[in-house]
């Protein structure tokens, strides 16, 4: 009785049984990563406690001793499960009097910020110059924008990075202006810096947007729209760009994630204390709890964001359905 | 679609207002009207509780929040601080504290402060990376290892203002320690309030220093301001430190001086691309010697091939310190080396390199071949296998030091070299373990005698690496424990120098030095080897309406300055 009244609410809400059903897989794939890198990382040879000044044995006990060390892995793993299920990622090694939990809580939004403006752009002039492109077909336009693409796609960005400082400096020398080269206080410090975080994605929607728009060139709407007598703009806005778009969407995906986790080198160059720094530099000093506290967090931050951006797609595109 | 088309455009026009709108919001170097003065860090604070830091940026950040006993005064010279007179003798030291220091909410530094943070320092729970620096205190080392109760350490507060200390063994650099970071006070009661929250943030920091930390925001920003209830506030100049950027990128600090964002960042030293930019631009480069010595060591270890004297003499003879500092390492401000302790130290009266020098090893690969041949012979080995060597991936030249080892061994003597290269934390476990022949290393020093660099080669010394056992240079280091006489004392280390390079335990290769750039108003900013590198609180800022002369514009007092050629 109750099992299958539940099961027809779940066949009443399909999108929920969808939603539900990922969360599980997702926790599922978490947990991997977890695991994986809770084994790995005790693997690499090296030890989190090790400084350049040695210290006695019964210090190095009590040190083992403060971060359960001393305990076999299996235990230690065991634990460390627990604190996961709790949301206690620990302290961290390096910054004895700090908790993982607050490094995150503090560094992440920043991070994300930067992430969600280096989109925004990355998407608006992607969609922007990938139908100015695809608009101009083969004319001058056209081969500057991809000329453009090649280049932003094969040259790193620390090298844009590096250059769009030096620009900010020639633009204040000019004008005499003060804008910001590098530091945080405040969102505007962050224009630039993600405009340069956002400018491979925006490369790669353009093409994206170039093509995909090509392709619905010869389509049967696209005909019947001509054929009804709109004109050209009305046509582009309200047929093409819409359909163009789909594809643009699948990749905002993975590039939400990648963008907001791979700042690391724009953080150093403009100085923006987002957590792709103390990620990178927890490796380096072999800080066991930080590098578990944001793998998890990144982890689950990134199932999260594949899922929406599924829901997310359904929204745009109706003949995507939850097919049981 | 077109609306949110619409809305995107304005919110990117919006934005881009907004960024106009930082032109009114200035950070400036330097802030002649509010005497404020602006930084950049490499790296945010990992550690400000004094019983605990061990790294270079919390020393420099805890040295304006905090105070000791005695402290280094703008001339580089140890002064009265918080304590205003001592008796040192060869048992022990006693320090009469003035009445009116204060810790920054009023209340008043007492001996207690310090008799509570130095039981802290060497208590096992702390686990101290520097407790070892308070080992010449009496039962310091055994309390440290769990053996005695804390209560047993040799300091005693005779009465709130009075602190009596009793040694281990005799100390005469004693004075140079209580300047040192570790040895400062802390407050009993908020130390225990506060517990792992205890210098974790602004709120919960407290300082009895120059500054007081007034806000900071991990990662990002860190801000102190004079401390008003500071006994000697007439002596500081700055109203306010502030330090808004940390970045490791050596361009974008460059940048951020170039557009005076900050009168000079911490830890500075130019790269070769930044030392010709700088020129370019006619900046003055300055020159500072931070105190530290590079070296090959080489592991002595019975198991292994380098335990053989004949082959480390080998090697020695063709390493020229020289040629490698200026043309291989190539790298403006260091200096070549050919003893371990460094010029600066201090002999009798006058400099021990003057006192007791030493003539450095003749590179000659004749000499060199027949050591390896006398090696091969003891080792009974045609060939000498591969050797490795221990390197890491850090910032310490590590690479190019081993490429040019690799070619000058195989070129000279034949000999194969095998780079080990690994994760900083990596290459120390491996070092400690003894997994390797030769590493590439240096050691900074900790206060400024002699012993910090000698002692490292005492068998009994965990930092003893290389694990080097020798009778006799063990009896040195131990007559100078029983002596403060400097005329012995300073035999006694140039006899060790003599051992450490005629029995070839390491290679030595540079003196480190540091270019960098400093603002030309910024004047008063004390430079160090030891504790703190580098030093605000005297700072002071040159009004615009002064012409900078020759006269003013002479660099600080301590290090040397050089204008460097391209």
């Amino acid at each position: 009785m109750n099992h299958s009244s539940a099961q027809n609410t779940l066949k009443k809400y399909p999108l929920l049984t969808y939603i539900a059903k990922r969360l599980v897989s997702g926790l599922i794939a978490i947990w991997f990563i977890a695991t994986a890198t809770f084994f790995g990382m005790h693997m690499i040879p090296g030890d989190p406690l090790s400084s350049e000044k040695q210290v006695s044995p019964q210090i190095r006990k009590n040190l083992e001793a403060r971060y359960g060390l001393d305990k076999p892995l299996l235990t230690q793993y065991g634990i460390f499960l627990k604190n996961i299920i709790k949301g206690d990622f620990g302290i961290s090694f390096t910054q004895e009097n700090r908790k993982v939990n607050d490094i995150i809580r503090e560094h992440f939004p920043i991070s994300a910020l930067l992430g969600l403006l280096a989109l925004f752009f990355a998407s608006l002039g992607g969609i922007g110059l990938g139908a100015l492109a695809a608009f101009h077909k083969n004319q001058l336009s056209d081969h500057l924008i991809m000329i453009m693409v090649i280049l932003v796609v094969s040259v790193p960005g620390f090298v844009f990075a590096a250059l769009s400082q030096l620009g900010i400096m020639k633009v204040n020398d000019l004008l005499h202006s003060n804008f910001p080269i590098a530091g945080f206080d405040g969102i505007t410090y962050l224009i630039v810096p993600a405009i340069v975080l956002g400018l491979g994605t925006l490369a790669y929607i353009t093409r994206l947007m170039r093509s995909s728009l090509l392709d619905i060139e010869s389509a049967d709407y696209i005909r019947t729209a001509k054929a009804k007598g709109l004109s050209n703009g009305q046509i582009f806005v309200k047929h093409k760009l819409r359909n163009a778009l789909l594809p643009v969407v699948t990749v905002l995906g993975p590039a939400i994630a990648g963008i907001t986790t791979g700042g690391l080198v724009v953080e150093m160059v403009f100085a923006i204390p987002g957590l792709g720094k103390y990620f990178v530099e927890a490796v380096q000093q072999l800080d066991y709890t930080v590098i578990m506290g944001t793998t998890v967090f990144y982890g689950g931050f990134l199932v999260i964001t594949v899922i929406l951006v599924d829901i997310f797609y359904g929204w745009v595109d109706p003949r995507i359905q939850v097919v049981k | 679609m077109p609306a949110l088309t619409k809305l995107s455009v304005l919110v990117f026009f919006l934005s881009v207002l907004l960024s106009s709108c930082g032109i009114s919001k200035k950070e400036t170097a330097l802030n002649e009207k509010n005497q404020e003065i602006s930084l950049a860090l490499t790296t945010e604070p990992p550690k400000l509780n004094s019983i605990k830091s061990a790294d270079a940026i919390s020393f420099i950040i805890l040295d304006h929040l905090t105070e000791g006993l005695l402290r280094y005064g703008p001339n580089q010279q140890l002064e009265p601080a918080i304590a205003k007179k001592w008796k040192l003798t060869k048992t022990g030291a006693t320090f009469w504290l003035r009445t009116d220091a204060k810790w920054q909410d009023g209340i008043t530094v007492t001996a207690q402060d310090f008799v509570y943070a130095w039981q802290q320092v060497v208590n096992p729970k702390t686990a101290s990376g520097y407790a070892f620096i308070l080992y010449p205190i009496k039962n310091a080392e055994s309390i440290n290892k769990g053996k005695l109760p804390l209560e047993s350490l040799g300091v005693k507060a005779i009465d709130d203002f009075t602190l009596e200390v009793t040694f281990e063994k005799p100390c005469p650099y004693f004075l140079e320690l209580v300047a040192f970071m570790t040895y400062r006070p802390i407050r009993k009661d908020l130390h225990q309030e506060w517990g792992r929250a205890y210098a974790a943030d602004a709120e919960t920091f407290i300082s009895n220093g120059p500054f007081t930390l007034t806000e900071w925001v991990h990662g990002a920003k860190i801000v102190m301001d004079k401390n008003p209830h500071y006994w000697d506030k007439d002596s500081i100049s700055l109203n306010r430190i502030n330090i808004p950027y940390i970045t490791r990128d050596p361009s974008a600090l460059f940048n951020l001086f170039l557009e005076e964002k900050i009168a000079t960042w911490i830890t500075p030293a130019l790269g070769s691309g930044s030392i010709k930019k700088a020129l370019k631009e006619h900046l003055s480069l300055k020159k500072f010697e931070t105190g530290a010595v590079f070296y090959f060591e080489f592991n002595h270890r019975d198991d292994r091939l380098t335990h053989n004297k004949n082959l480390r003499k080998a090697i020695q003879h063709v390493i020229d310190p020289y040629l490698y500092t200026n043309k291989v390492l190539g790298i403006a401000g260091n200096t070549p080396a050919y003893r371990l302790l460094p010029k600066w130290l201090i002999g009798n009266k006058k400099p021990l390199h003057e006192e007791y020098p030493l003539t450095p090893v003749t590179i000659d690969h004749k000499i060199a071949r027949d050591y390896l041949a006398r090696a091969k012979q003891e080792l009974n080995l045609t060939t000498i296998p591969p050797l490795y060597l221990l390197i890491d991936d850090g910032g310490s030249n590590g690479s190019l030091t081993g490429e040019y080892l690799q070619e000058l061994l195989n070129d000279v003597l034949g000999l194969t070299i095998l780079l080990d290269k690994q994760i900083f934390k990596l290459r120390l476990q491996k070092q400690y373990q003894g997994e390797f022949d030769l590493t590439f290393s240096g050691w900074a020093p900790d206060y400024n005698d002699p012993l910090t660099f000698a002692d490292m080669f005492y068998s009994q010394n965990a930092n003893n690496s290389a694990q080097y056992e020798n009778v006799h240079y063990d009896m040195l280091i131990e007559s100078t424990y029983k002596t403060t006489n400097p005329k012995l004392r300073a035999q006694l280390f140039a006899k060790m120098q003599r051992i450490l390079q005629e029995d070839a335990v390491i290679i030595p290769l540079y003196y480190s030095g540091n270019i960098y750039v400093q603002h030309p108003r910024l004047k008063g900013v004390r430079r160090s080897r030891t504790g703190s590198s580098i030093n605000f609180s005297y700072a002071y800022i040159i009004p615009e309406n002064i012409t900078l002369t020759e006269s003013n514009n002479q660099p600080e007092a301590m290090p040397e300055t050089k204008k460097v050629m391209p």
